[in-house]
């Protein structure tokens, strides 16, 4: 590792302005529980880290009736241990709980979860089923994303040179709604996902059938994917275990995943079969509260 | 040779826990760790490892580094000494090949084989400057298994290799090895068997795990003495393979005992003290550090032997053992010399049969040189003889454990290798097992969906003996300073210690230990084979003997008597005949006007340890749509001869189990398709977390080991045999399906179950 300068800005204009003037040979700085060993490993030819932990809008943390904002900088013990998103947030609470351990999730951030943009990263698709949008800052001005646009590939997102994830919005979640995400390790905590799913609900007001339904899927794709078919199969769908089951079943065929150290194809599809059908159950356990 | 001792009952400090000597440092994190050694003057070396699996090295630019800003010296294998090419009738004897595993000469065996280092101001201009270094390989196709290694037209990895094939030279192998014990008639008890069971278990290369890496630090002095810090399991082996590669006699340099963060058997060997050394020299003296990083670790210094181990066992309807047949065939890694001898003593070694063969091969693969690791090479062999055991029983309906005892190794039993065991206690640990409250419950009700399995398996592990040192110093205050040779990665300070004390007559707290460097103690044998406690701890109570004859004669001189008259009992002295008493408390207050200090010391050379059994019960949960394994409830059940601290010989089996689980369950060398490793960080390299793993239960056996004064066996290594077969065994008894495949991991469980 060769020597690079630390900037700690207090604005995201200045912040924007560092980025741009090192282009790729800067890294925003979240947690860094991801960029100090990657910095380590040589992945980047490292001018500056710009730590976004000085700047209000990266620390925000704001549950409203609009929504949620999660700025980029927050680590996730704020997230799980905030009274507000646990009542209304759980399916994100379930992503921030198994991040690391607890040293890491002191540091660890939503928004550093984010842009590393691994396809495992336990942050991302509840983030993606609650229909969050990433607040991006840039040479040119502000922008907005939706989450589930933002990854494109393993460690590569839409943030250009000069830009910041400033912060995260979720909307509120509607009435008779519930979500949770969980992932499968062979050991029992401080593992990588070998296929994840997150799963949010919306019940229609007799609480015997599905409004509409989001599924996303960690871990068996280049980036996190949503299932699309298996969510639309869903909307309308009386609740039970024929549904469930062949929402499961379709989500398994719309993973893709490879195999590596950490499972297999075969492995990780049928996974995804077993924790969709749990994850929609636990969703609606939520949502009939 | 030591003599049989007679087995005492009451002791005074053995069988107590006394907190360990070394604990306030440790626990405040005062202790001294390699890694943390600073001294004046200090500059960081660096080494470049090879990116690739099996290469050529066709050319070494080092210019580049050279005159890299900082950078105060360069070196390549070159700069080692020239190794002795005493060659055996083996080819290269498997020490002097440690000069071209330390740093690789014309070719390159495994991604990470060191191949050139630099020094520099410090540690990121170092890490920056050895990346400047060109390195031009040919590629040539990698090795990474028993079965490719031995293929008809398999590449050759060692061109000067030369096989020894049952006796027979062979060249343009990778088999550096083939050996055969046999007794009996094999055919025949095979013929006379109304059940053979005959099963092949195939097992990964495993890693020890340790928390700290290795690391050294060097001086090279002008006067060509050399001194070196380094994480060890041995100062003393150090001292030797340093001397030796660098080319200076072993009385030129000099290894300080620093604190051991985890060895496990993987730090017996010198990666980077050499390096450091001729740094430091070609630095003029200055003193050099070079720690590795964890990739560095996984990829380039010793893991457990992977490979394949069959057994075909025959036995009776009536449940005895006719004849048995291992084939043992173990990765070495890229240079001869796996722990294949050692899985060949132990594979048979619990049971009693009248015909064994056992066959072994050591074989050459394009991974890191493998290492000891916690009773080497016998929880591979367990995994095999164990599932078939087990398997046998399964067919045949027989009781596990009764089967185990109607077949069990006693003393006169003859071990596969052809020694004739000496009093052992696996009858009364298979009894104890049958007897403990695990094995009579009910195996418990599983979460809703769950399966659950239980497993038993045993194990076996020799126990060293060798070569150590203690001295002992009486000051003035009662208390005894100690110096001891051993390493201590397990809290032997504490146990050798204690020996002294009970001879003695004082408190574990009286004892002062010490662990010097190489130049001011006697030899002493590393840390390993279970051995310091047995060995260190006999010389500690032969020293103590000493100390007490000593003593009796400044008695004699204070009470104008006769040595002869002179009793000692308990710490205290006294007259046959008068009513004197005098304690080593108030005597040493006495030493000045009775002839001076007194000091002590004994150096042994302990001939054989003392043959350590294990029982393992282990009950696990499966998760059945998922594969996941949870480890509910494990008890280890081991003879331990005499546990000399009940706490730290109970942390010892409790640890092996641990490493044990990991081993059956998710570790493993997971290779990309070029046959380097792939998951070479914890993150990926799936050790138990303490959220993996119940309470372990121990009990511990106590048959007392003949050879040894307080009966001590040697309790660290036999509790890794049993875990790999237990769990498998269970996982068995869950699911009705046997994984002959190593890690039992959750995609092969899944498999298993839905087929």
């Amino acid at each position: 590792m060769h020597p690079f300068n630390y900037v700690a800005p207090k604005t995201v204009e200045e912040a924007v302005n560092v980025l741009e003037k090192h282009g790729d040979k800067a890294r925003p700085l979240a947690g860094g529980t991801d960029l100090l060993v990657q910095a380590r490993g040589n992945k980047w030819d490292l001018e500056a880290v710009v730590d976004v932990k000085k700047i209000p809008e990266a620390m925000k943390l704001e549950a409203s009736d609009d929504g949620l904002i999660i700025g980029s900088g927050v680590p996730c013990y704020q997230i799980y241990e905030n009274e507000e998103v646990k009542k209304h947030y759980a399916g994100i609470v379930d992503g921030a709980f198994i991040i690391g351990g607890i040293q890491i999730q002191s540091r660890a951030a939503i928004g550093g979860n984010l842009c590393n943009a691994a396809p495992s990263g336990d942050a991302i698709c509840p983030l993606i089923v609650y229909g969050a949008t990433a607040n991006i800052a840039g040479p040119n001005g502000e922008r907005k994303i939706a989450v589930e646009d933002f990854c494109i590939g393993p460690g590569k997102t839409v943030i250009k040179n000069g830009e910041l994830l400033v912060s995260i919005s979720v909307p509120k979640p509607a009435k008779r709604s519930g979500a949770a995400y969980e992932r499968f390790i062979p050991r029992n905590e401080m593992d990588i996902a070998v296929a994840a799913v997150a799963v949010s609900v919306v019940i229609d007001n007799t609480g015997e059938n599905f409004e509409s339904v989001n599924i996303a899927l960690a871990s068996v794709g280049p980036t996190p994917i949503v299932a699309r078919k298996a969510s639309d199969y869903l909307a309308g769908k009386p609740i039970n275990d024929a549904s469930i089951s062949e929402a499961a079943s379709i989500a398994k065929d719309e993973a893709s995943p490879i195999s590596d150290m950490r499972g297999t194809i075969e492995h990780r599809k049928h996974l995804i079969e077993v924790i969709t059908n749990r994850m929609i159950k636990e969703s609606v356990k939520r949502a009939r509260g | 040779m030591v003599e049989l001792f007679e087995n005492k009952a009451n002791y005074k400090v053995i069988g107590t826990r006394p907190v360990r000597h070394d604990g306030v440092d440790k626990v405040t994190g005062r202790a001294v760790y390699g890694a943390d050694v600073k001294v004046p003057g200090l500059i960081w070396g660096e080494v470049l490892r090879s990116t690739e699996v099996h290469a050529k090295i066709k050319s070494i630019d080092t210019s580049a580094a050279e005159k890299f800003p900082g950078v105060i010296a360069v070196m390549t294998h070159d700069d080692l000494a020239t190794p002795g090419r005493d060659t055996t009738r083996n080819g290269l004897n498997d020490v002097d090949r440690e000069f071209f595993n330390i740093m690789a000469k014309d070719k390159v065996m495994y991604k990470g084989h060191v191949i050139a280092a630099v020094a520099a101001i410090d540690r990121n201009t170092a890490q920056e400057a050895v990346r400047k270094i060109k390195v031009e390989y040919e590629k040539l196709q990698p090795v990474t298994n028993v079965d490719d290694a031995v293929a008809k037209n398999a590449p050759i990895l060692l061109d000067d290799l030369i096989g020894d094939h049952l006796g027979e030279d062979v060249k343009n192998t990778n088999i550096a090895t083939h050996f055969r014990h046999e007794f009996g008639n094999v055919e025949e008890g095979f013929e006379s068997a109304d059940l053979i069971v005959d099963k092949e278990v195939t097992l990964q290369m495993v890693h020890q795990g340790y928390i700290e890496p290795h690391n050294a630090t060097a001086i090279w002095n002008e006067d060509n003495k050399v001194t070196v810090w380094s994480s060890t399991q041995g100062s003393f082996g150090v001292r030797d393979q340093t001397a030796k590669f660098i080319g200076l006699p072993p009385s030129s340099v000099r290894v300080n005992y620093s604190e051991i963060g985890g060895g496990f058997g993987g730090k017996t060997k010198v990666y980077l003290s050499p390096i450091a050394a001729i740094l430091s020299k070609k630095s003029n003296g200055r003193p050099v550090k070079i720690v590795m990083d964890r990739p560095s670790v996984f990829q380039a210094t010793g893991p457990a032997p992977g490979g394949k181990v069959r057994v075909k066992m025959g036995v009776t309807n009536e449940g005895k053992i006719t004849a048995a047949h291992a084939t043992i065939r173990y990765e070495a890694g890229a240079y001869p010399g796996s722990a294949v001898n050692a899985g060949a003593i132990c594979i048979f070694a619990c049971y009693e049969m009248p015909a064994s063969r056992i066959d072994g091969y050591d074989i050459v693969v394009n991974k890191p040189k493998s290492a000891a690791y916690r009773a080497p090479g016998s929880p591979q062999a367990a995994f095999a003889i164990e599932t078939v055991i087990d398997e046998i029983c399964d067919q045949k309906g027989w009781d596990k454990i009764q089967f185990r005892l109607d077949n069990a190794a006693k003393k006169g039993t003859r071990r596969g290798d052809g020694v004739l065991l000496e009093k052992i206690g696996f009858e009364e640990s298979l009894q104890a097992a049958q007897k403990s409250e695990h094995w009579n419950s009910d195996i418990g009700k599983s979460k809703e969906g769950k399966l659950r399995g239980r497993g038993l398996a045993c194990g076996y592990w020799m126990n060293g003996g060798g070569l150590s040192t203690c001295d002992l110093m009486l000051t003035d205050d009662g208390t005894v300073m100690m110096n001891e040779g051993s390493a201590d990665i397990g809290g032997t300070r504490a146990s050798i210690a204690m020996q002294a004390a009970e001879v003695l007559g004082l408190s574990a707290e009286d004892i002062k230990p010490t662990i010097p460097d190489t130049d001011s103690i006697g030899y002493t044998g590393m840390t390993g084979g279970s051995r310091t406690t047995f060995a260190t701890g006999y010389a500690a109570y032969l020293a103590a003997q000493s100390m007490v004859d000593q003593l009796k004669s400044r008695v004699a001189i204070l009470w104008e008597l006769n040595e002869d008259d002179i009793d000692f009992n308990e710490g205290f002295f006294t007259s046959n005949d008068q009513e004197l008493k005098i304690s080593i408390k108030e005597l040493s207050g006495k030493l000045e006007s009775t002839g001076g200090p007194v000091s002590s010391t004994a150096s042994v050379n302990m001939a054989a340890g003392g043959n350590g059994y294990a029982v393992h019960i282990c009950d696990l949960e499966i998760d059945p749509e998922t594969g996941k394994t949870d480890v509910v409830r494990y008890t280890a059940i081991q003879d331990v001869g005499k546990a000399i601290h009940p706490s730290y010989a109970e942390g010892q089996i409790q640890g092996g189990v641990v490493q044990g689980i990991g081993w059956a369950l998710n570790e493993e060398y997971y290779l990309h398709p070029d046959g380097s490793m792939a998951n070479h960080s914890f993150l990926d390299y799936r050790m138990p977390t303490c959220l993996d793993m119940p309470m372990i239960e121990t009990i511990m056996v106590e048959v007392p080991n003949p050879n040894h004064p307080y009966g001590v066996r040697g309790v660290g290594e036999v509790t890794l045999a049993p875990p790999i077969a237990a769990a498998s065994n269970a996982v068995k008894d869950a699911t009705n399906k046997r994984i002959l495949e190593q890690p039992i991991k959750p995609s092969r469980i899944l498999k298993a179950i839905r087929d």
